[in-house]
């Protein structure tokens, strides 16, 4: 089997598998990153979300091989100490039912904040309509966006 | 906080957890798995540990057990709150751990609303019964009386010389005096609250927001192999042979065998087990997988065929299951007269978690299981059941659930897990694909509802009779599970000439409890028609329930599942709804307010719904007002998320989804032909709670089933379109 080394939240990882293997399954398989979530396999619902030097991508759809020296971030890398602006917030608006889908959720919602500093509502639904949650927080979620947003302009973004 | 050591003792854990200073549920890990649960409450020396919930230690630790499941209710937060309401504790600094599956904690689920009710009482009890020994305690130290002092913080006060001890200082002390019964100790009046009432974030949220390893498919051990399992497409097949030496030929494929199973819809299935050295090769393995199906009889079933048969049901009529009065006397002499026939299909739990269970084969020939199950207790039968096991020898774990809503009732999954790791004698996780998980559901029972009701002179409703289409799963003369229409469902006893009648269509598809079972249907149907008939009347659709309703009154219960129905409850939760969305306000063709109301699971919810249809039938749902009574709110944040939660998921349901037999088989698969609602289709919700003082009542369910009708009803005021069939998009909506 292949070789690759992976470089995943500031670590390089060399692991042994198929080349087709998908980043997520890598992440949760060989490297114990057990945030990233699997939901659909097909890219359908962004429980996967990972960021791609700093771009979202769905992990599930990433084949390994397709990595190559591309820093990747997981939720478990977002912020080294777990104080992102959005987990921060995440918390203060107590967003989470199950909590299955909010790694993929705060991920595409960082990578829209990089993007998009202070987003609308429009910005947030065309932003985060490819992650679904089966409990139903996106309510929870556009606050917690929008909240995240001023927290980072008056300095909290890392 | 994650630790990763492969065995931490107790002793050690509680010194890493006073080093990290509390804040949060702290995980731990026990040895050799990735996520931690409480062992039980042992008796670590000089701890104060009154009862199975409560254990302080002297270095001040506050550790609350969270007995039950919780799959997003918010169960792990609500009840050690009420613990630690009674305790005065430090909501803030106590740890909180899953109590594994173990008798002393009394029935451990999540199901049916029911935590809050269930455990009201008692934890708060338990809580008040260890306040009651810190409190003497403390005036035994300072030689004082004890009604002088009070508990707060985590501490004891003596007010009138305002001297403090942590609850640590008084723990030795405490283990050492009799416990006073738990009848005699006095609860706090609901004035006397300091955190019930309070909005409090979930305890799990900041190892959430970090990705900590909670749910049932992150968990591992050493050793542990990956394994799917294919099940026959056609509901009762079985596999013949299948191509398992390719399959074991693959690397990385350990092995690969045919399950043989049983006929049991909710237990074993028959199946091909491929066993793999990562999640990827087993999922990559089963794409070659050839299988020879015995599809059995069921492979002739199709939704189009149940359809058929409702309708020839519909035309023979059905059996009588209740007559009251004489509805053909009153349909004779009405003054208006409407008939209508309803359909809701099949729905599909789809958690975002899908199905998983660990199966882990212990030394000494025992066996453990770690699963996101919403009835641990089942699961350990099932497990027993399926490795052929004595039951001491059986452990069960919960972890986090990613996603219940009533799919994780069944521990189907785990007797698979279990044949396949007692076969292998590894541990194995058994993760179902998401195309495993829609096809091999439990689904919302579909019905047919043939409907005619009467009003008459005065306006008001004067006779109801429904023929009531049902399934049974391979039985022409028994619901199947969840199937059923209670013979008192309003507006059964609501009216002196009510009919109901019922057929049952022989299916092979196994069905199950999805969130407010039978309401989440029913309610769509009834407060439907019960619109259709107020606008026959000329009425206004809030008075004409408000009349139906009628004057305030207690309509008795029968047991658990059926309380008693209280008309005034209903009425203020209708009104209030009304008043806060602005009822009745004139609005353009094209924009739409509807109103429903539902009683389930002891709660009272009454919503309205604002929508807009496009003249070429484009819908938006702009706005949902909620009003609610199920008594005092524990954790206003909490409840606020499962009626948000609610919206969404009735939506969702009555709007896109549909699950549909062909060839005997699950035509949908994922999430591009089963959708989920996403944010950009979310409306706004507003809330409104009537906080009586009735003993408080689970809020997980009750707030979905009227939000389908309410839109509905919405949509027929918006476009004069009347909806009788879900999901909405099989209804064109265009107006002109």
């Amino acid at each position: 089997m292949p070789t690759y080394t992976l470089k995943v939240n500031g670590q390089a990882h060399t692991i042994n598998v198929a080349a087709d293997t998908p980043l997520l399954w890598a992440l949760r398989d060989n490297l114990g990153l057990l945030g990233t979530k699997y939901g659909c396999g097909l890219g359908l619902c962004g429980a996967c979300t990972v960021h791609l030097n700093g771009v979202p991508v769905r992990s599930c759809q990433t084949p390994v091989s397709a990595v190559g020296n591309t820093p990747v971030t997981t939720i478990e890398g977002l912020d080294p100490a777990g104080r992102h602006p959005l987990q921060k917030t995440w918390c203060d608006h107590d967003v989470p039912q199950c909590g299955y889908c909010q790694s993929g959720q705060i991920m595409t919602a960082a990578a829209l904040l990089k993007q998009t500093p202070n987003p609308t509502d429009a910005d947030i639904d065309a932003a985060m309509a490819g992650n679904l949650c089966r409990c139903g927080t996106y309510v929870r979620i556009r606050a917690a966006i929008k909240d995240a947003a001023s927290l980072a302009a008056k300095g909290g973004m890392q | 906080m994650k630790i990763t050591t492969p065995a931490v003792s107790r002793r050690d854990f509680l010194q890493i957890s006073a080093l990290a200073g509390g804040g949060f549920a702290l995980g731990y890990a026990l040895p050799g798995t990735a996520l931690a649960q409480a062992p039980g409450l042992d008796n670590t020396a000089r701890a104060f540990t009154p009862n199975p919930f409560i254990k302080i230690t002297p270095d001040g630790i506050v550790i609350l057990v969270a007995k039950n499941p919780d799959a997003g209710q918010g169960v792990k937060t609500a009840l050690p709150m009420l613990l630690a309401e009674e305790l005065g504790a430090d909501f803030n600094k106590v740890t909180i751990e899953y109590g594994g599956l173990d008798p002393q904690l009394g029935a451990q689920f999540a199901g049916g609303s029911l935590s809050v009710p269930m455990n009201y009482q008692t934890l708060r009890r338990a809580g008040a019964v260890a306040r009651t020994v810190l409190v003497q305690a403390a005036a035994d130290t300072w030689g004082v009386p004890a009604a002088e002092c009070e508990a707060e913080n985590s501490t004891v006060i003596h007010r009138p010389t305002g001297r403090v001890l942590g609850f640590g200082d008084l723990a030795s002390r405490a283990a050492t005096m009799p416990l006073p019964d738990e009848k005699s100790v006095v609860l706090k009046r609901p004035k006397e609250n300091k955190l019930i009432g309070n909005r409090v974030g979930g305890v799990d949220n900041p190892a959430i927001v970090t990705g900590q390893p909670l749910f049932g498919i992150d968990q591992k051990v050493p050793g542990m192999v990956h394994a799917v399992y294919v099940k026959c497409p056609v509901f009762g097949g079985k596999p013949v042979s299948a191509n398992l030496d390719r399959i074991k030929r693959i690397p990385g494929v350990l092995d690969a065998f045919l399950v043989e199973g049983t006929g049991d819809y909710y237990g074993l299935l028959p199946g091909v087990a491929i066993v793999a050295d990562s999640t990827w090769t087993a999922f990559k393995a089963r794409r070659t997988l050839d299988v020879e199906w015995d599809e059995g009889p069921g492979a002739a079933q199709s939704s189009a065929a149940y359809e058929e048969a409702a309708a020839k049901a519909a035309a023979a009529g059905g059996k009588e299951m209740r007559n009251d009065g004489d509805v053909a006397a009153k349909f004779a002499s009405a003054a208006k007269v409407v008939e209508a026939a309803y359909h809701y299909p099949y729905l599909h739990h789809a958690t975002l978690e899908p199905m998983n269970a660990l199966a882990i084969p212990t030394a000494g020939g025992g066996l453990e299981v770690l699963a996101p199950t919403q009835t641990p207790d089942d699961a350990k039968n099932v497990a027993v059941k399926a490795s052929g096991l004595p039951a001491e020898k059986v452990k069960v774990r919960f972890t986090r659930i990613g996603g219940g809503f009533g799919r994780r009732l069944t521990n189907d999954y785990v007797a698979e897990a279990v044949v396949i790791a007692m076969r292998v004698g590894k541990p194995v996780k058994l993760t179902w694909t998401r195309e495993d998980d829609t096809q091999h559901g439990q689904y919302r029972p579909p019905a047919w509802h043939y409907l005619r009701g009467a009003v008459d002179a005065s306006g008001r409703l004067s006779a109801w009779q429904n023929h009531f289409v049902t399934v049974g799963l391979n039985s022409d003369s028994e619901p199947a599970r969840a199937a059923e229409l209670g013979n008192n469902e309003l507006p059964a006893r609501f009216l002196a000439d009510y009919r109901l009648e019922r057929s049952i269509t022989n299916t092979n598809v196994p069905t199950s409890w999805l969130r407010a079972p039978g309401s989440n249907g029913l309610a769509f149907v009834f407060q439907g028609f019960i619109d259709e008939l107020a606008h026959a009347a000329g009425r206004d659709p809030l008075d004409f329930r408000l009349d139906l309703l009628g004057e305030d009154r207690v309509l008795p219960g029968s047991g658990q599942w059926e309380p008693p129905y209280n008309t005034g409850r209903m009425k203020g939760v209708l009104r209030l709804a009304a008043g806060k969305a602005g009822w009745g306000k004139k609005l353009p063709k094209g924009s739409g307010q509807g109103i429903a109301f539902h009683f389930s699971h002891s709660g009272y919810v009454a919503e309205v719904a604002d929508v807009t249809v496009t003249p070429d039938g484009a819908l938006t749902v702009d706005r949902v007002v909620v009003a609610v009574d199920v008594g005092p709110i524990i954790n206003p944040s909490g409840a606020e998320n499962q009626i948000q939660g609610s919206i969404i998921d009735g939506l969702s349901g009555a709007w896109l989804q549909e699950l549909t037999i062909e060839n005997g088989a699950v035509v949908q698969s994922n999430f591009h032909d089963y959708p989920l609602l996403r944010i950009n289709a979310s409306p706004k919700i507003e809330i409104h709670f009537i906080e009586s003082d009735n003993p408080p009542t689970g809020l997980g369910e009750p707030a979905m089933p009227p939000l389908p009708p309410a839109v509905c009803n919405a949509i027929f005021a918006a476009t004069g379109r009347r909806v009788r069939r879900l999901p909405l998009v099989r209804t064109d909506l265009a107006w002109s």
